[in-house]
């Protein structure tokens, strides 16, 4: 698997969640994602990334365009040095909330993602990877 | 800081999200509407979402509780204009969006949205 571009940006701020979203649908468009596809992308990242930044305290996310034997995918990696996740298999539960959302961040994202993983302890932050695949 | 405009359509109130909501553009909105249908005694507010290109749970979390306060001020609150795109993913998302009707357009939202003098008159009943 050849990583052919990287970016990173921070999210410290709710404008950087814009930001975030504008730089995945940028990165969705140039692989070529069909437009449901790239919705799905953007979507997952919008709530990765309101995540960091509400309860991760701030962080940032690596937005790389993958190729793998021609076939080509984004991955999406946000890191945090938060107070991580306790109970992961809870976090991922539909409506399981912290902090008066909807608790559809992380499960949703899951669903909206050809790939998910999740690594979090509690003191050591939060890291969470997606990719979406042409 | 800027606010949402809110236009009188009939019976209803009119609002376009194009623009991204943090929070507190959120909370004035949803302060801006519950005045507005008290203050013209709306029957219903219709929220364009046409322009916007992905609908996320904090956006999905606003549009419920925009419902669940006009529902309590006696409003519907219709949806109107979800992109396709945006409608698959909402679903995939798992945004139930219970108690926020749906319609294609604005005039279909319109035609969701009882008419204003919809009350019990009971001299079209009487006969003399």
């Amino acid at each position: 698997m050849l990583t052919m571009s990287i970016e990173r940006l921070n999210i410290r701020e709710p404008d950087d969640v814009v930001r975030v979203r504008q730089a995945v649908r940028a990165r969705a468009t140039e692989v070529g994602l069909g437009l449901v596809d790239q919705t799905k992308i953007v979507t997952a990242a919008s709530e990765l990334a309101r995540n960091t930044l509400d309860y991760g305290g701030g962080g940032q996310v690596a937005v790389e365009i993958l190729n793998t034997g021609g076939r080509k995918g984004v991955r999406l990696t946000f890191e945090d040095q938060g107070p991580g996740i306790a109970d992961v298999e809870q976090a991922l539960l539909d409506g399981y909330t912290t902090g008066g959302g909807l608790g559809l961040g992380l499960s949703g994202a899951k669903r909206l993602s050809n790939e998910f993983e999740i690594h979090s302890e509690p003191g050591k932050g939060t890291r969470v990877m997606i990719a979406r695949w042409k | 800081m800027d606010r949402i405009p809110i236009l009188k359509l009939g019976s209803a109130l009119l609002v376009t999200i194009q623009v991204e909501l943090h929070d507190s553009l959120a909370s004035a909105l949803q302060d801006d509407l519950a005045n507005s249908i008290v203050a013209h005694g709306a029957k219903g507010v219709l929220i364009d979402i046409s322009g916007l290109d992905l609908v996320d749970s904090f956006m999905g979390r606003t549009l419920g509780m925009i419902a669940s306060v006009s529902r309590v001020l006696d409003a519907d609150t219709v949806v109107v204009g979800m992109r396709p795109a945006v409608a698959i993913t909402l679903v995939e998302l798992g945004l139930s969006l219970t108690g926020v009707k749906t319609a294609l357009n604005i005039e279909r939202g319109m035609a969701l949205i009882r008419p204003a003098d919809d009350t019990v008159s009971a001299d079209a009943d009487d006969e003399h």
